[in-house]
């Protein structure tokens, strides 16, 4: 078999004393896009924390490309090539938006595929290129979540982790977001795609997981489960 | 020269000197929001390992430099070591900056011994240009042209490098800066090293105008509050107005009010945390 881009082993993780992670395992192959869903506070954000190093597994492993990551200090997943687009965007707000870019950037791997510049982000959205010298926290919703992504991409990423990308922002906004998904996508990106809405998702994944309290509740091709299926209706419950 | 300029001309070589003392104070303060009250004894350990590099017959310039950095070394092995066990808590880093004050100010009194080292102005930087008909000693102008260097560098690093840029990133969002691949724990160790190695160089570049001795680590460390105070913690340019500011309360007062010379020192501080707490320069943190 071959390995997965990103594998989470039987993840168990805490804060404090609350159990929010049971048993969690979950892979993304190479190229896939993968859906995580669940209610609010089903734990798909906390299993991206855990991923890239910010919440402690108390147990299971995380491996990037079958390597190991699950110890390793946040920056240095980030040099394996796992980045995040946090949930709430969480710029860096008394930054420019060049420099947002600018600090997250990271020599890619020698696997030479992907190279993102500021020039390169830039072109993929050109609204940042006219606000390039403005301070962050003076972007509206929409650029900021641009410039998180955009953030991402400096750090030349094999996987990267999107939470909830469409939060709080406008409909056509939403549309544009998804559009440069389905880019990454195309360009061979590993993606894991986190979101509360199924029917986002599903017109893009190629795998579905479901999180319901912790534990995840389903698993598998998005081919093999419709948005209307009892169980999407069960844990979702937004129908 | 007359009494009112000779005081200017004090005033502004003891702004340079206090700059070079709080600037790494304030960013220190501002950046990492720890309040290192050890830093007066950064600048009195360094002035006296300049002296003694000075009484070995080293060149000025390099025993100033030699002492920042010996200072660098001592300040970074402080935060790696014990600061860092105590990021986010106050108390406790007041409490061991503190500590480290005393002894280290016990220490220099077993080496240096209680009388104090004035070390001669060298001689490249003595007598006085003349300019409109009256003498500025070069001295003094030179420690005012270094702290405006320093500051303009400072300043360009922070505002204008990729590193000024991951060290405010570190500052605005620590775990996210983490997660974008910064490393925010060594970032903030430099950024306490080089405050060290600022006041030691000052502490240097003062020694032949305040000389060393006991006691002048507790009579610095309350100047570079006031200054960062009235400045705005984290701001550079709050530091050198401030610094100067500073200067010409201290040398005026004392000239011309010396029963009240900590009156007029402290009350624009007093002054400034009622009116206006976030300094003449400081931003607001929402």
């Amino acid at each position: 078999m071959a390995t997965s881009a990103l594998c989470l082993n039987n993840i168990d993780a805490f804060y404090g004393d609350s159990h929010i992670l049971q048993k969690v395992s979950f892979a993304l192959q190479e190229g896939h896009l993968l859906g995580l869903l669940g209610r609010n506070g089903a734990g798909k954000s906390t299993c991206m924390n855990v991923t890239v190093g910010l919440l402690p597994a108390r147990a299971g492993e995380v491996l990037v490309f079958g390597q190991d990551v699950t110890a390793y200090p946040p920056e240095r997943i980030a040099s394996c090539g796992v980045a995040l687009v946090p949930q709430g965007r969480r710029i860096f707000k008394s930054l420019t938006v060049r420099e947002n870019l600018v600090v997250a950037a990271r020599k890619p791997g020698n696997d030479g595929k992907s190279a993102w510049s500021v020039e390169t982000v830039f072109e993929m959205f050109p609204r940042l290129r006219e606000r390039r010298s403005q301070l962050a926290a003076h972007l509206s919703g929409g650029e900021q979540q641009m410039l998180a992504i955009g953030r991402a991409l400096m750090n030349n990423p094999r996987v990267l982790l999107m939470d909830e990308p469409s939060e709080g922002l406008a409909p056509q906004i939403v549309l544009e977001v998804m559009s440069t998904i389905r880019k990454l996508k195309a360009s061979g990106l590993s993606i894991v795609l986190v979101e509360q809405s199924p029917t986002l998702v599903f017109e893009i994944a190629d795998d579905i997981v479901i999180l319901n309290s912790g534990e995840v509740a389903f698993s598998g091709a998005a081919r093999d489960i419709r948005p209307d299926d009892p169980r999407v209706v069960q844990y979702l419950g937004v129908f | 020269m007359n009494l009112w300029l000779t005081l200017a001309v004090n005033s502004i070589a003891l702004g340079g000197l206090l700059f070079l003392l709080s600037a790494g104070f304030s960013l220190i303060f501002g950046l990492m929001r720890i309040p290192n009250l050890m830093h007066g004894s950064f600048f009195m350990l360094g002035a006296y390992f300049g002296v003694t590099f000075l009484d070995r017959g080293m060149n000025f310039w390099l025993a100033a430099i030699a002492s920042g950095f010996a200072m660098a070394l001592i300040g970074a092995m402080v935060e790696r070591f014990f600061l860092k066990r105590l990021s986010g808590q106050e108390l406790p880093q007041v409490l061991l900056t503190l500590g480290f004050s005393f002894i280290i100010a016990d220490l220099c009194l077993l080496i240096w011994t209680g009388d104090p080292w004035q070390p001669t102005t060298p001689a490249h930087l003595r007598g006085a240009v003349q300019a409109a008909g009256m003498f500025f000693p070069i001295y003094r102008l030179v420690i005012v042209g270094v702290a405006v260097v320093i500051a303009i560098a400072l300043w360009l690093m922070v505002d204008w490098t990729r590193l000024g840029a991951m060290i405010r990133a570190g500052v605005d969002d620590a775990p996210i800066a983490r997660m974008v691949g910064i490393k925010v724990s060594q970032l903030f160790t430099l950024i306490f090293a080089l405050g060290a190695a600022l006041a030691a160089f000052g502490g240097v570049m003062g020694a032949p105008y305040l000389s060393v001795y006991p006691g002048l680590d507790a009579e610095m460390l309350p100047l570079a509050l006031i200054v960062v105070i009235l400045g705005g913690t984290g701001s550079l340019l709050g530091a050198l107005v401030g610094s100067f500011l500073i200067g010409f309360l201290y040398n005026f007062g004392q000239a011309l009010f010396p029963d009240l010379a900590y009156v007029i020192l402290f009350l624009p501080m007093v002054l400034v945390l009622v009116l206006r707490p976030q300094g003449l320069f400081g931003k607001v943190v929402p």
